[in-house]
């Protein structure tokens, strides 16, 4: 009982101390067009990449990816790296806390992404599914029906949705944003024009660095995307061509039973 | 199996007689099989045999998650992102067992409003019926530990919610909870015996479906036109009747594919679409989601649950009578379950000699209605608790509840059913004939 009182409280305080997620106003989603949108959308390789840069070089300070595998970006269907590339990416860019040396050692690509909890900032492994775009309306999902659910679209808003506007609030600086819930965000601007620069020369306007991030963590939440729309399609065709073939066979069946009833 | 006359199996070769004398499986399987079914069924007869392949689709691809998956409230989330990322097919396997309790729910509500109109709940199918009932809840219960598992923030919050129901029952309510929990909150211990239970209870799904199916052998498939099958004589039977199989089974069959094209295309192109975004956060006991909302399976009964509030004089006045016993939260609970069970007292509850609602000009209407309702409070239940919706739930719960207790036995006093058909034969014929008659419905092909 006492667990319980305690448990409830502590919620109360953390939802009070979180007070734009309780407050509910939904924020403005914007429409990006993504690659991977609709059944045949797929993963636009380069951008995946870029947006790997993106998170490498800004979001990894706060962020982590707990539960993405270095490895699964030498997968298809993902950034397509070779298994050299994702080697060196590994031990170039992360450290690991290996158990066995009881110290920090280069990451390998059987490792996962680090962990980062430092900043009490969230793990973003699985953000673009933990989140949704404009669920209406009047709460019938035919938006998202229609153009998906939309997390990319969240996570893309939120990065470009800065106004500039900044307020104090018991002891918390928060930043205005248009598209997080309740308007008000701890997250200072992680990005601006041109903070990163790509190596293939791609636009690197805020626009773009948002959609690229926005794009390789849809990516992290959902690497089996392009396998599993294959697998779909692969199943509907065949499914398609079983339900003619059991079409014709029924009414074949069937006709001489209606013919007799016909003549009755 | 009993009932409708029709040829028996007869073994010939010797060892069908020699297995005959000692165990006859086959010739019970060749009675289920060649049951003689009355051949104007409709498209809406087909959701049994959809919910027959839902329960083994359910059974199968569970059995492999199992495999891959840990009840442990530390390992359960990333155990499913392991199903995801790491084992092969994984995120197709954990997406069709998903998306599989979806297509199990559509099939099971479309069954359950087909057996409301045509009547199928009435004597002699009762058992049938009850039987049936007893299912449904099952799935509710199955469902709901299922959406636990991957321990997300709406399968912990949804748990608190969904146990913290019982722990509104009077006197005994909290250490009902308690024990339902294994402590004083949803832990690892409601984890595990979640996870147990979620394992079991599909076998016990298993063995009522059959208990299921032997009720409606016994007294034959109810039809569209609600008239019973001749059993004056096996030829008799005959002109009403067609075995299961080949026609039935190929129809239900295309049925079946049909219905999977759809549900694949659901599954490979918009597997999240029907689940919650924060079911991919991790449970976290200390932060509650905006909102916790059930799967859509389970709002239409949420809606009522949450209708009854303080300020609803029905409630005001059973507090009163009850000198507080019974309270705002536990009528909710009361209402929510009791509107499950004056569902299954349908057989009892309806007074008409005519099952078929074709042949019944009111309660056609009033069962239309019924549906639009139970649509209706599928979204409210989505809604969040404020005006409108709080009324429009009330008025919805209030329709749910005056369907069964008022309008079912009322119209079996007032309404003037129309003439139906003699038998089934004359039905099929009158839809196939030359002349082609009135008869309702979607033709049964």
């Amino acid at each position: 009982m006492i667990k319980k009182l305690t448990l409830s409280a502590l919620t109360a305080l953390s939802l009070s101390a979180s007070g734009a997620y309780a407050a509910g106003a939904a924020g403005h989603i914007e429409d990006f067009a993504f690659s991977f949108e609709g059944p045949f959308g797929t993963y636009d390789q380069h951008q995946l990449q870029r947006g790997l840069q993106v998170y490498t070089e800004v979001c990894a300070a706060c962020h982590g990816l707990k539960f993405v595998p270095i490895r699964s970006m030498a997968e298809e269907g993902g950034l397509g790296y070779s298994e050299d590339e994702v080697r060196a990416y590994a031990s170039q860019n992360f450290e690991v806390y290996d158990e066995e040396l009881e110290d920090f050692r280069p990451a390998r690509p059987a490792d996962h992404f680090p962990e980062n909890t430092g900043a009490g900032a969230p793990d973003l492994s699985l953000m673009a599914k933990a989140r949704a775009g404009f669920h209406g309306p009047y709460g019938l999902g035919i938006n998202q029906f229609v153009k998906g659910i939309g997390g990319a679209e969240y996570i893309a808003s939120l990065l470009s949705g800065y106004t500039g506007e900044i307020k104090e609030e018991a002891g918390t600086t928060l930043y205005e944003n248009t598209a997080f819930p309740g308007g008000w965000i701890s997250m200072a601007p992680p990005l601006e024009d041109g903070l990163v620069e790509y190596s293939d020369g791609h636009s690197n306007d805020l626009h773009h660095l948002s959609a690229d991030v926005s794009a390789f963590l849809m990516w992290t939440a959902e690497p089996k995307m392009m396998a599993r729309k294959q697998a779909g399609f692969t199943a509907v065709l065949f499914l398609v061509v079983l339900s003619v073939l059991l079409y014709l066979t029924n009414k074949r069946i069937w006709k001489p039973i209606k013919k007799k009833a016909k003549q009755a | 199996m009993s009932g409708i006359p029709h040829d028996h199996y007869e073994p010939k070769t010797g060892i069908e007689k020699w297995l005959n004398k000692r165990l006859p499986i086959v010739g019970l399987v060749y009675d289920t099989i060649m049951i003689p079914t009355p051949k104007n069924l409709n498209w809406w007869w087909i959701w049994g045999i959809v919910l027959a392949y839902c329960l083994v689709h359910m059974i199968v691809t569970g059995i492999v998650l199992v495999m891959h998956y840990t009840p442990h409230v530390d390992l359960a989330f990333a155990s499913v992102e392991h199903i995801m990322r790491d084992v092969n097919g994984g995120y197709m396997i954990r997406y069709l067992h998903a998306n599989g309790a979806s297509l199990f729910f559509v099939a099971v509500y479309i069954h359950i409003f087909r057996g409301l109109y045509y009547g199928s709940y009435k004597a002699p199918r009762e058992v049938t019926w009850i039987v049936g009932m007893l299912i449904y809840l099952m799935m509710m219960g199955t469902a709901f530990m299922g959406y636990v598992l991957p321990w997300g923030q709406m399968s912990f919050w949804g748990a608190t919610v969904i146990t913290g129901l019982f722990g509104a029952i009077p006197f005994i309510g909290e250490p009902i909870q308690t024990w339902l929990l294994g402590g004083p909150a949803v832990d690892n211990a409601t984890l595990n015996r979640f996870f147990s239970l979620h394992y079991l209870l599909p076998f016990v799904i298993a063995a009522l479906v059959a208990i299921h199916i032997w009720a409606f052998h016994t007294t034959g498939n109810n039809n569209p036109t609600g008239v019973e099958v001749r059993r004056t004589s096996k030829a008799d039977a005959e002109k009403d009747t067609l075995p299961f199989w080949p026609y039935f089974v190929i129809k239900d069959l295309f049925a079946l594919v049909v219905v999977l094209a759809v549900f694949f295309a659901i599954v490979g192109f918009m597997p999240n679409y029907l689940g919650h975004p924060d079911n991919y956060i991790e449970a976290n006991p200390l932060v509650t989601p905006a909102h916790i909302v059930p799967e859509w399976y389970f709002l239409p009964f949420y809606a009522i649950l949450r209708a009854f509030t303080s300020e609803v004089w029905v409630v005001q006045i059973a507090s009163f009578v009850t000198g507080g016993i019974i309270d705002a939260k536990f009528f909710g609970v009361l209402a929510m379950f009791g509107a499950i069970a004056v569902m299954a007292l349908a057989p009892w509850l309806d007074t008409s000699s005519v099952r078929s609602a074709r042949y019944r000009p009111m309660l056609k209407w009033w069962f239309w209605l019924l549906v639009i309702d139970f649509m209706a409070l599928m979204w409210l239940g989505a809604m969040p608790a404020e005006e409108p919706y709080a009324s429009f739930s009330l008025i919805g719960s209030a329709y749910w509840f005056g369907y069964f207790l008022v309008i079912l036995p009322l119209m079996g006093v007032i309404e003037k059913p129309l003439q139906t058909p003699d038998t089934i034969e004359e039905d099929f014929n009158a839809k196939y004939g030359s002349s082609k008659g009135d008869a309702a419905g979607t033709p049964a092909e």
